[in-house]
């Protein structure tokens, strides 16, 4: 193990790792910690110039108010519009590619690999025109299905990516096994291979829910109104709005974070399966 | 009856073709989709790039006069000069990111719980990341500005200042970015060779020599995943100009991707055709990077499989 276990540490260093922790991890999330205290701050404290210390009372009503006075619940429910079925499209459809570039040996498989390993690299800004052009033309402009299916098309780079690499760590035995036994390809799929990519699976919704949830320049690109904004957008506009209401910012800022790091703390081993693939050998 | 057999000649055909045939229709719906929305796009905005158009009316070919207004735009240069800012300051996010897995490769109680509130800032959207830390830098109650204050006497307004403005977003980016970074090399540190450290100690290596000679080349793969996210990163930062500064002050806070974005639907009119030559810039400086990461994740397959 690298560095040096610190139990084989005299007791001193070991005290001062202990400290060192909390310390690190408290300047580390700062800003956050700030946010976060700030969106339970009433208006008052913000207006008498209390910007550090505790809040004089605990006042939830900021999170009322972003409610009840802005459009945040709809920019929120416009979020999930778009992550969940780009969330399923995605998933539906690296499971198809991958399994056809990771099983078959074909001439064009590493072609086509890369085409999406490549594609995935792009940066969005070569896509936009023609993208926003071609959803306004199928009458998909300003719509949540308009937005989830460039996600969908997009985001199926990079889960092909994960989904290939994951089924060729798998035993090809089973799949020649099968064969032999005279099951069909489709069942093969199916019976065999779905089963044993539930892991990549996991990992992939979890983490494309976090990337879509948080996408923000294709929301600016292919929505424009508060009916289909995701949230993220949203956050934008109402920051707009709420100049120097800082409490509102806050809590508003926090309440869009919140899907995403609960799908983090709930899935957290998928997560991170999911984001180090291929950072070992 | 010669129906049957035809069914069971076309059974049989299909049995003896499946494995050749199946890959193709598996790949079908997602080559598609990634063609029609991914790959088609990039040829388009070549294309386009030719054109004066407002995104509404007649396009009108007009040749190479983007890039030659390109060539003349100061708005330009700001944006190319703040890219590269952007991707070598970036890349510093690759060792504070090994710095703080290295001081958190230990095995204490609660370990675990530090590892993910570390990680925590890449799992907020940028969105929320660019109004923390406009938050954060905010003139006369920022915590960054009173900090400042009290060391030098007189506060900085980060997003106001035309010469810092770029540094104050890109410090972050770099926050979400080395966590990110540091999650990679966790995961390497894990799978470090034991037997190979022993060896190493054995010999008496330790601290900075045993870091450079005996764990880094184990954690290249980690260190060349950290690089590819880092430069695309950098390249790609819009969110953060677009939330805290909107470009400004006085445009000098634009990046390429957000000059394109600005230029194409902007609301003093669209510039489509302005806007995809800024467009395929960027995408030919991106692209220099990406065929490198490609040459190497190829010869990694010819070699590993």
């Amino acid at each position: 193990m690298f560095p040096r276990p610190i139990e084989h540490q005299s007791r001193a260093v070991r005290v001062g790792y202990q400290l060192a922790l909390p310390i690190a991890l408290i300047l580390w999330l700062l800003p956050l910690l700030g946010v976060a205290i700030t969106s339970v701050k009433p208006a008052s404290d913000l207006a008498s110039g209390n910007y550090f210390g505790m809040p004089s009372h605990f006042a939830f009503s900021n999170y009322v108010d972003v409610f009840t006075n802005s459009p945040i619940g709809q920019y929120i429910f416009n979020s999930f519009k778009v992550t969940i079925p780009t969330v399923i499209g995605t998933l539906i459809l690296s499971c198809l590619t991958g399994f056809a570039l990771g099983v078959y040996k074909f001439r064009a498989n590493i072609f086509i690999f890369f085409m999406f390993v490549a594609g995935n690299f792009v940066p969005f800004q070569i896509l936009m025109v023609p993208v926003r052009d071609m959803t306004v033309n199928f009458g998909l402009y300003n719509t949540t299905t308009g937005l989830a299916l460039f996600h969908i098309a997009f985001q199926t780079g990079f889960c092909t990516l994960f989904m290939r690499n994951f089924i060729r760590a798998l035993p090809r035995e089973l799949i020649e096994a099968a064969r032999v036994e005279g099951v069909s390809e489709v069942k093969i799929f199916w019976y065999v291979v779905i089963p044993l990519m539930r892991p990549a699976i996991a990992a992939l919704s979890v983490l494309i829910f976090t990337f879509i949830w948080n996408d923000y320049f294709w929301a600016t690109v292919l929505t424009t109104s508060s009916s289909t904004q995701p949230v993220t957008a949203g956050l934008y506009a109402l920051n707009g709005q709420w100049i120097a209401q800082w409490q509102l910012v806050s809590a508003g800022a926090i309440v869009a974070a919140m899907p995403p790091v609960l799908m983090f703390f709930l899935m957290q081993r998928h997560f991170i399966a999911g984001l180090t693939l291929g950072a070992v050998k | 009856m010669r129906l049957a057999s035809t069914e069971t000649r076309r059974r049989s055909w299909w049995r003896e073709n499946q494995q050749t045939l199946t890959p193709y229709i598996f790949l079908i719906p997602g080559v598609l989709f990634f063609m029609v929305y991914v790959i088609v796009p990039i040829f388009e905005s070549f294309w386009l790039s030719g054109f004066k158009w407002d995104g509404l009316g007649e396009r009108e070919w007009i040749g190479a006069a983007n890039y030659v207004e390109l060539m003349d735009d100061p708005a330009f240069y700001t944006s190319l000069k703040n890219n590269v800012i952007w991707l070598v300051l970036y890349l510093l996010a690759i060792p504070a990111g090994l710095f703080i897995a290295i001081f958190l490769n230990q095995k204490v109680v609660g370990i675990r719980a530090y590892k993910s509130l570390f990680f925590f800032p890449f799992v907020i959207s940028q969105v929320v990341v660019g109004l923390i830390f406009a938050w954060f830098y905010a003139p006369n109650f920022g915590l960054f500005y009173i900090l400042i204050e009290k060391i030098t006497g007189s506060g900085v307004a980060l997003l106001a200042d035309p010469d810092l403005v770029t540094y104050g977003i890109i410090a972050a980016g770099l926050w979400p970015q080395i966590a990110y970074c540091m999650i990679l090399y966790l995961t390497g540190l894990n799978a470090v060779d034991p037997e190979q450290i022993e060896a190493a100690r054995l010999d008496n290596a330790k601290g900075f020599k045993m870091l450079w000679y005996v764990i880094l080349p184990q954690l290249r793969p980690a260190t060349f995943l950290a690089m590819v996210v880092t430069v695309i990163g950098a390249l790609r930062s819009f969110d953060l100009v677009s939330i805290m500064t909107d470009g400004g002050p006085f445009g000098s806070s634009r990046v390429l991707s957000f000059y394109m974005f600005e230029q194409a639907l902007s609301e003093y009119g669209y510039r489509m055709g302005y806007g995809a030559s800024i467009a395929v810039v960027l995408f030919l400086i991106m692209m220099v990077f990406i065929s490198g990461f490609i040459g190497k994740m190829v010869s990694d397959e010819r070699g590993g499989n």
